[in-house]
């Protein structure tokens, strides 16, 4: 296809007699977010590091825009823009210099505006040694996109930011989509995978366990739904009513949560019971969110 | 070129700030230098006479073979290199740029102690200040080649240490600064010859100071420059970009064809 930009065929990644990447395949279209979702030691970073070209894989092959990076880094380097979980620098390197010694290795101009909207205006002349773990990261996100890339690389950019920061990195993500750059998230939140991602993958152990976009990742299989139940009144307070289908229960604030997996059987049998009972409704709601559909794979896959 | 030159002035900056470089290059040095130069002027006067090209020497190996390598594996264990990688640095760079800033801090030694020794110990000036000139650069190309291959290779502070003692040590002890290489014994005069220090003293004094010397300058003029030559390939080919990938280009054993030069010479040379 025309339109894919990376394609990972059979990735497998071996440290030792541990298996970090086992026969990985998905492929990344042009302009869309994609994110590789999974808990820590799901291979997420050895993924993006043999796309990277930083790993050699073992098995399988990576290519970006019909590229192997292993081997063709030179020419791939103006249009991938890699954003490492932890960037490393020289510790007396400045704010400002750092953007200029990597745009014009980019054949660039320094992007400084780009700093600024990342909270470095007062911080140009600091030295990356004094910059807190936050600004590194941010330091890094932008470091990856002033050369404006085709395609960039994300591992866990958001984790240890502050809400605005999240929220300001969002946006820049989003902004990027839409001027057609190609996007591959990296990361352990599946609020930030369901809010960005077009589509998905989620790694377990280093295997790939469902892919699809959010609705169909949430959708193929799910049978867990969460219910939410709140009422006016004792009847679903007492801890031996048992409802059908209902896995499990559990009091959170003044909500009832039930998960099931037969949504439709339970929630009718709640109604009843509720009635029956003359309480009051206030809110009932089920959700099939990706969360759960993370967490049902993830259990499913643990007890294996 | 731009981003050559920028890199090289970057790297110039932080090497200033860096405390590492301003104690062993400069103040070790330095501080051998009027140690040798007043203890040296009684024990031997003679060592006076090649004071200027022997500090020099030492100068060198002190900055390139005990001071260059240590901050490539810090750099590597830091993730430096990575992110360098990452962002389309290439390795000539990494292995070029900081043996210029290490030649330009020698150039910057050996001004302090041309007009000093001459002044305070009373040491000749070069006969030839262009032959003086062109051997200083080529003595620089050999040792921070040495230096960056070690740099490039080593995958740990101890590795570097060991492999820059090894070079460092002998040279200082046998390797003609402190007894001329002629009042060596046979068998330290062989190994001797595999050290780059003989060499470089060699040339300066045939060709700088129209000295006698032991065996032909030509010798020493080849060695060094083969020797600079594949240190620096070899340095480029097996560089080393990060700690946590075990997997990389080339055994780094292949490192030791570098001293190819100097082995051939023990073999051949009388």
């Amino acid at each position: 296809m025309k339109d894919i930009v990376v394609e990972v065929n059979k990735l497998r990644k071996v440290y030792g007699d541990s298996v970090a990447v086992d026969n990985i395949s998905f492929d990344v279209r042009k302009g869309e977010i994609f994110a590789l979702l999974g808990p820590n030691g799901a291979g997420k970073t050895t993924t993006l590091e043999c796309i990277e070209g930083l790993r050699k894989p073992d098995g399988g092959f990576v290519k970006i825009m019909g590229l192997n990076p292993n081997y063709n880094y030179s020419n791939l380097r103006n249009l991938i823009g890699v954003q490492l979980q932890t960037l490393g620098l020289s510790a007396n390197m400045r704010v400002d210099e750092a953007m200029k010694f990597f745009c014009v290795y980019h054949n660039k101009s320094p992007r400084y505006d780009l700093l600024e909207r990342l909270g470095f205006k007062e911080k140009m002349d600091a030295q990356y040694q004094t910059l807190s773990k936050v600004q590194q990261k941010q330091l890094a996100l932008a470091l990856a996109i002033a050369h404006r890339p085709s395609v960039l690389i994300l591992d866990e950019p958001t984790t240890g930011l502050d809400v605005q920061s999240r929220v300001e990195l969002h946006n820049i993500i989003k902004e990027l989509q839409e001027r057609n750059t190609t996007i591959l998230l990296a990361t352990p939140n599946m609020a930030e995978a369901s809010k960005l991602a077009t589509r998905m993958v989620i790694l377990w152990r280093g295997k790939m366990i469902t892919a699809g976009t959010p609705l169909e990742v949430t959708a193929t299989g799910a049978r867990l739904a969460k219910i939410s139940v709140r009422v006016v009144g004792p009847s679903l307070s007492k801890t031996d009513i048992k409802f059908p289908s209902v896995t499990k229960s559990l009091l959170k604030d003044e909500y009832k949560i039930y998960y099931s997996n037969n949504p439709g059987l339970t929630v009718s049998a709640i109604i009843k019971h509720i009635s029956k009972q003359k309480d009051e409704l206030i809110d009932l709601r089920v959700e099939r969110s990706l969360e759960e559909r993370f967490m049902e794979i993830t259990d499913n896959e643990a007890k294996k | 070129m731009k981003a050559f030159k920028n890199h090289f002035f970057f790297e110039f900056r932080t090497g200033l700030g860096d405390k590492s470089l301003l104690v062993i290059s400069y103040l070790l040095t330095l501080g051998l230098y009027v140690l040798m130069g007043f203890s040296m002027k009684d024990i031997n006067p003679d060592f006076m006479e090649i004071i200027i090209p022997s500090m020099i020497v030492i100068s060198m190996l002190i900055s390139a073979i005990l001071r260059l390598p240590g901050p490539f594996v810090k750099s590597r264990d830091a993730g430096v290199f990575r992110s360098y990688k990452i962002n389309g640095v290439p390795a000539t760079s990494i292995v070029i740029i900081p043996s210029l800033t290490t030649m330009l801090h020698t150039i910057i030694i050996a001004i302090v102690i041309i007009p000093t020794a001459s002044l305070f110990f009373g040491a000749p000036f070069p006969d030839k200040w262009i032959a003086f000139i062109l051997v200083f650069l080529l003595t620089a190309f050999a040792f921070t080649g040495l230096g960056v291959l070690i740099g490039a290779l080593s995958s740990s502070s101890l590795a570097t240490m060991l492999w820059s003692q090894l070079i460092f040590i002998p040279s200082m002890v046998i390797g003609g600064f402190l007894i001329p290489s002629n009042l060596l014994l046979n068998g330290l005069g062989k190994i001797a010859i595999l050290l780059p220090s003989t060499h470089a003293l060699n040339l300066f004094k045939f060709y700088s100071y129209n000295q006698s010397i032991d065996y032909a300058p030509l010798w020493s003029m080849l060695i060094l420059l083969s020797s600079g030559i594949l240190s620096f390939g070899l340095a480029i080919y097996l560089f080393n970009w990060d700690n946590q990938n075990k997997t990389r280009r080339g055994n780094p054993f292949f490192g030791l064809f570098a001293i190819l030069p100097y082995i051939i010479a023990a073999i051949f040379l009388p």
